[in-house]
Order: C-alpha cells, then structure tokens, then sequence
C-alpha cells in the first residue's frame, strides 16, 4: 500500500507541488478545519487552562505508566476483558490473527485505528486470508484506491469528490460521473450496512483507556465503532499504551479538547464507552508498545507520547497543507508524524524533522501541548550525529563554519559572494540553484553594513 | 546604557539599509549604541540544520563581541530567538546566560525597555505587517491566531506612531513564509509555494510595501516579489520607523 519506495519528503512534496490548483484546495481546505478549530477554541474562555490540565494529566501518566497499565488490566480482566500484551507491530498482528482462526472467522470489519495502520495490519491479515472492510468512511474510501490515509482523522482528505465518485462507480456501482455527497454516502452506508450485519468479528481502536475502571472509550461521528462491536461476537480493540487516563473524571477534560482541536466540533457524535462484552461476546484489548517505552525512555521525546491523535498540528502546518500527507511516507503524517517517526527508524525517516520551518503554529495547537517544533529542532541534532545527514551537507556545514568562524573570511567571502551576483550573475543564477527555481536572488548593494559603518562612523 | 549593535550576517552583507535604519533610529532615540566589528552570525544555519554542534566557535565569538554590553540589540527575531535559546560556551557559560538575558529584538527593546510611545516618522502607503514566526511565537512579539489570549502586537504599536501609514488587513495574519533558514532550498518547493502563497495575501489586500521585524522572510518575500515582476516591495520595520 505505501506510495513511496524510498523516496523522500523533498522529492515527494515536489510532485504534490507540480499540480499548484491541487496545492491550493488542499491548503484551503485544511485552512478551513483550521479556522473551525480556532473559532471553537475561542469560544471556550478557559481553553487554555484544559490544555494544561490535559498536559499534566498526561505526564503524570507517561511517569506512572507501568502503574497505570498494571491496574487498567487487572481492572479491565475483572470486567470480563481478555487483555493481551504485544510488544511490537508483529506481536500486534499476531495476537489479531489467533483470535480470529480460534473462531473460524476471515472477514472482518474495522473501524479507524492509526495504530493498526502502524502495525501495516490490513496487509497482514489480507495476506493470511482474511478479509478487512474498513467502516470509517474515509477509511473505506482510501481502502478502494489502495492507498494509505493521507491524515489521522480525516484519511481521505487528499481525494476531491469527483475521484471518490469514479472510485465508488468502479467498486459500489454508481453510476459513472456521479460525485453528489449525498448519494455517495447513501451507496457507502447500504454497502457499509451489509457488512455490518455479517461480519462475526470486529475491531476498533481506542481513543481513552481509564486505568480506575478498565474501560475504554472509542470516538467516532460516524458511529461505525459501534455497529461493527455490538453485532460481533468477538470485538478486538487495539490500544497502544499511552492511551491511559488515571480516572473517569479526567476523560471530561480530553473529550472537550480533542474535537475541538480535530474538527472544530464540539464533541464526537458517538464517544462509545466499552467496559464490558454483552452476553455471548468476546471482547479482548491488545495493549501495543512497539517502540513507544523506547520513546519514553528518550528524555527530549518522551512528551509526544502525551498526542491524543487529534491532527490539529496537521491542519495547522503551512508544510503540511502544501505537500499533503503522503509525502510523509508513514502512517502518522505531519508535525507529530515528523516526531514519533524517527525513533521507529531513523534511517528511514531522516527526512521528517526537517519538513519543517519551525514557525511553531504546531506546538500552539496541539491540546496536550506538546513541544513539537523544539523536538524537530532537537531530532535533527540526532539525526545528524547518528549519522543519517547527506555528506554534502555535512561538508557544506563544516565550511560555513570555517568562514563564520573568522571576520577576515567572513568579509572575505562576503565580498566574493557580492561581486559574484554583480558581475557573474550567470553563475548563481541557474538551475543548480535551488533558490532560484522560483525566486530572484537578492540585488547586492554596493556595500555592505559594516564596510559603511567605517566609512560613516568613525 | 551601552547597547551592542548585533547585525545578522545576511543583513550585513545583503541588507545594509536595515542596519543602517537600526542604528540611526537607537541613535535618535538617544541611545550609545556600539557596533562590534568582529562580529559574523548567530549560527543559526547550522543549528536549525542539525549541526549545533559546530557552532562552537560562532558563540564564542558572539561573547567576544556582545558580552560588555548592558543590551543587545538586533533587527532581526529569528537570529536573537536563536542566541536566546541555544547560546552556549564552555569556558564562558555565565557570560552566555547573561547575554541570553540581555538581547533583545529591535521591536520589543523599543516598546519593552525603551518604552517608546512617541516616534516622529512619516510614512504615507499602505503597508502589510509580516509577522515572523520566530519573532512572533518565539519571542512573543504579538498575540498569535492559535492561543485564546488578549489580542496585542508590539510591531503595531510602533507602527501605528508612523504618520500617515495605512496598515492593511490580511486573509491570514500569522502563517509563516516558507523561509525557514536552509529549508528554502532543502525543501524548495513547499518553500517556495509558502512564499508565493504569503505574497498574494499582501498583494490581494492592496498591500505596497511588506514589512517585518525578520529580514529573512522578507528576503524570501522579495525574491517571489521580483520573480513576478511586481512593484510592492520589502522594507524592514527599523526602515519605516525610520523613514521621514
């Protein structure tokens, strides 16, 4: 399903950009969700107040995970919860496939889950012979066209409705050329309907976990959480282990701030809270590390294990926005994609950390504030000493230390780089150079500072 | 007060006039202001790159040249946000501290120190007001769209003491530029499609000069300006509240 091969954000976010009238609905569109959030964030006076409430809550629970984990099991098994441990994406995969050949079962429905798209799940299951339908729309949609979804919470963002009209006209039979949003969400909720309705087995994600109770709480608007788990005998709810909350009464405060944050909206239309199976039903949790205790273990990274998963960081990135989310190449695109990303491979998600001008917007969105654009900053230092930065730019860096180390080469170079753009232009500007692409370089002055400073001010 | 004039390399060598500005317009406000010839770059390109590490030798340079001063002063948020966050020295760590404190962006060193509430400039045109992220979201020049807090800018405030100059209203008032040190080139096109897209908020809302306290963005303002061939050109706040 990857739409990548090794090619990297640069590289990616230059074919997103060769379509700019794509570019600008794709930045507008974003734009809009953007605005909705501020609008709904303004409207709440102590906004602030709950994202640092939501912050605390969160450290105090990444400082007492193993606490939290050991009670929300023992909690959750008394409940009548089977409750799994799997320590990494195969781990995850496995344990998902047991429980389905147990009962004989290879078709089953799933509902949005980012961490199943981490763990590459669908292809896993696909591969052993069963039959994953997605339910969340979005979901479904991306699933026909055989791609990875493009943003956490709205995965098809990236598909105008014309092309979701020919992707349901191949796949659900509408007639060709329809793109009204209306008949196509009729032909997916008859489509998603039958599937309900014979589907033995069900998986969801988990947006909350409540240590006190054993609970879980799953957030969705389309309500396809619930029509997958209470017509199944058998529900599955994937959770990586950060998705604990201490106590009940503190999920109120994250309820407030994550749709607000995705969509603007002031709540989900279905928060749907899962404590126990029904009569007959299986209901299992599969608690998920991979990769997330060697996070918490990394002093500088360790917070944006506080992310709750509401994309706002995404709809804020002017980056983002302008190169779309597959060029992220990796489930979680955008600023807090960029941050988790590298401590899963850091080879391969080099790129991230410097898709990224730092502005900052990213780290004034996010509810739980998270310090994402300083751990960017800090990434790339990482990056960089584990050796994962091109040779050239390395040399390129070491000789701009050479020259700004020394006034004398400073003004020496200064001076050639002047006289350069003044009387051979031709040699800067060129295809070699990257500014120039679609930039003018700027008009060297006669002087520069400080050679007028002597002159005037002596 | 001795305050250090610090001029971030590009500006020196590509945008004197904003130096220029900066210093006339401390000197007019009676301020002793020296300018430490030894002095280079904050070293900022390196570190944002991921080599902080060889930015050794550019802090200790900057304490060579900065750390007698009783302020700092400098045209530009981005390259003081740098010093402010990340300026460290082994051998002279209480001196890096202490200049961390003391550095100030042009803009706030006017309103937050000088308290300046008067200034006798003259600039009649319509002016679209940048606001760069690092001034902005760093050092907290102005309230910013993502965080419900009392609305302020201190770059308006001086900018509304300028006679005659008409600030106009942008689509989006704080959404970065696509500069982003060696992003620009790094990530050339998302680069320069922000760049594109800032442009057109100023020149659909009639905008005739762009300003900001960050040289870099507008530099980055200006090359998509030319490449377009337009009129509206780019000047640094220090050269409008100097001008008249």
């Amino acid at each position: 399903m990857s739409t990548t091969s090794g090619i990297k954000h640069p590289e990616l976010s230059d074919i997103f950009n060769r379509d700019e009238e794509r570019v600008n609905w794709h930045d507008d569109t974003l734009w809009w969700i953007r605005a909705k959030r501020d609008k709904a964030a303004h409207s709440i006076s102590e906004w602030e107040l709950l994202r640092e409430t939501a912050s605390q809550i969160k450290d105090n629970v990444l400082s007492n995970l193993h606490n939290y984990l050991v009670e929300f099991e023992a909690k959750a098994q008394a409940n009548g919860i089977v409750v799994h441990w799997a320590a990494n994406a195969e781990e995850h995969n496995k344990i998902v496939l047991s429980l389905l050949k147990a009962k004989g079962i290879n078709q089953m429905v799933k509902s949005k889950s980012m961490l199943t798209e981490e763990c590459h799940l669908n292809e896993y299951l696909e591969k052993n012979g069963i039959d994953v339908i997605d339910s969340d729309l979005g979901e479904r949609i991306v699933q026909l066209a055989k791609e990875p979804p493009s943003h956490i919470v709205l995965p098809c963002i990236h598909k105008k409705k014309e092309e979701i009209g020919q992707l349901f006209h191949e796949h659900l039979g509408t007639a060709e050329g329809v793109s009204d949003p209306q008949v196509l969400t009729e032909t997916a909720r008859i489509h998603l309907r039958e599937t309900f309705l014979t589907r033995r087995s069900a998986l969801t994600g988990v947006n909350f976990a409540i240590a006190e109770t054993g609970e879980f709480v799953v957030c969705t608007n389309e309500g396809n959480a619930d029509m997958g788990a209470h017509l199944a005998d058998i529900h599955i709810a994937s959770m990586g282990i950060e998705k604990l909350l201490p106590k009940k009464k503190h999920l109120s405060v994250f309820l407030r701030l994550l749709t607000r944050s995705a969509t603007g909206q002031p709540i989900t239309t279905y928060s749907s809270h899962f404590k126990k199976p029904r009569k007959g039903q299986e209901m299992h949790i599969v608690l998920v590390d991979n990769g997330r205790s060697v996070q918490l273990g990394r002093e500088s990274f360790r917070n944006s294990l506080k992310c709750i998963r509401c994309g706002a960081c995404m709809n804020t990135c002017p980056v983002y926005r302008r190169s779309g989310g597959h060029s992220y190449h990796n489930a979680i695109a955008g600023p807090i994609g960029a941050i988790l990303a590298p401590n899963l491979d850091m080879k391969e998600y080099a790129d991230l950390p410097f898709a990224s001008t730092l502005c900052g917007s990213c780290t004034n969105v996010c509810p739980v504030k998270i310090d994402i654009h300083d751990q960017l900053y800090k990434w790339r230092q990482v990056i960089v000493k584990e050796g994962h930065s091109p040779a050239a730019k390395t040399i390129a860096m070491k000789v701009m230390d050479f020259t700004l180390s020394s006034p004398t080469r400073f003004k020496l170079a200064g001076k050639i780089g002047r006289w350069t753009l003044k009387n051979a232009p031709f040699t800067v500007n060129n295809q070699l150079n990257l500014w120039f692409k679609n930039r003018e370089m700027p008009t060297p002055p006669k002087e520069s500072f400080s050679e007028w400073f002597k002159k005037n001010n002596k | 007060m001795r305050v250090g004039l610090f001029v971030p390399c590009y500006v020196d060598q590509f945008y004197p006039n904003a130096a220029i500005a900066t210093l006339k317009l401390l000197q007019k406000l009676g301020v002793e202001v020296h300018y430490p010839t030894n002095q280079t770059c904050c070293g900022q390109p390196m570190a944002n790159s991921g080599y902080e590490h060889l930015t050794k030798n550019c802090n200790s340079l900057f304490i060579e040249n900065f750390a007698e001063f009783d302020y700092i002063v400098s045209p530009s948020g981005s390259c003081v946000l740098h010093i402010k966050d990340h300026l460290h020295d082994e051998t002279r760590e209480g001196d890096a501290q202490g200049i961390r404190k003391k550095v100030y962006e042009l803009v706030e060193f006017l309103t937050d120190v000088l308290k300046v509430e008067k200034l006798t400039a003259s600039f009649p045109h319509k002016v679209g007001l940048h606001q760069s992220c690092h001034g902005q979201r760093g050092l907290h020049l102005s309230s910013m769209t993502e965080l419900v807090d009392q609305p302020f800018s201190k770059p308006m405030q001086l900018l509304n003491q300028v006679e005659g100059l008409e600030i106009i209203e942008l689509t989006r008032p704080d959404e970065c530029c696509g500069f982003g040190g060696t992003f620009c080139v790094a990530e050339e096109a998302v680069s320069a499609k922000m760049g594109k897209d800032r442009v057109e908020d100023h020149l659909m809302n009639g905008a005739e000069f762009i300003t900001a306290a960050d040289m870099s963005c507008l530099m980055h303002m200006e090359g998509i300006l030319k490449r377009k061939k337009s009129n509206v050109k780019v000047l640094h706040i220090a050269e409008i509240l100097n001008a008249g």
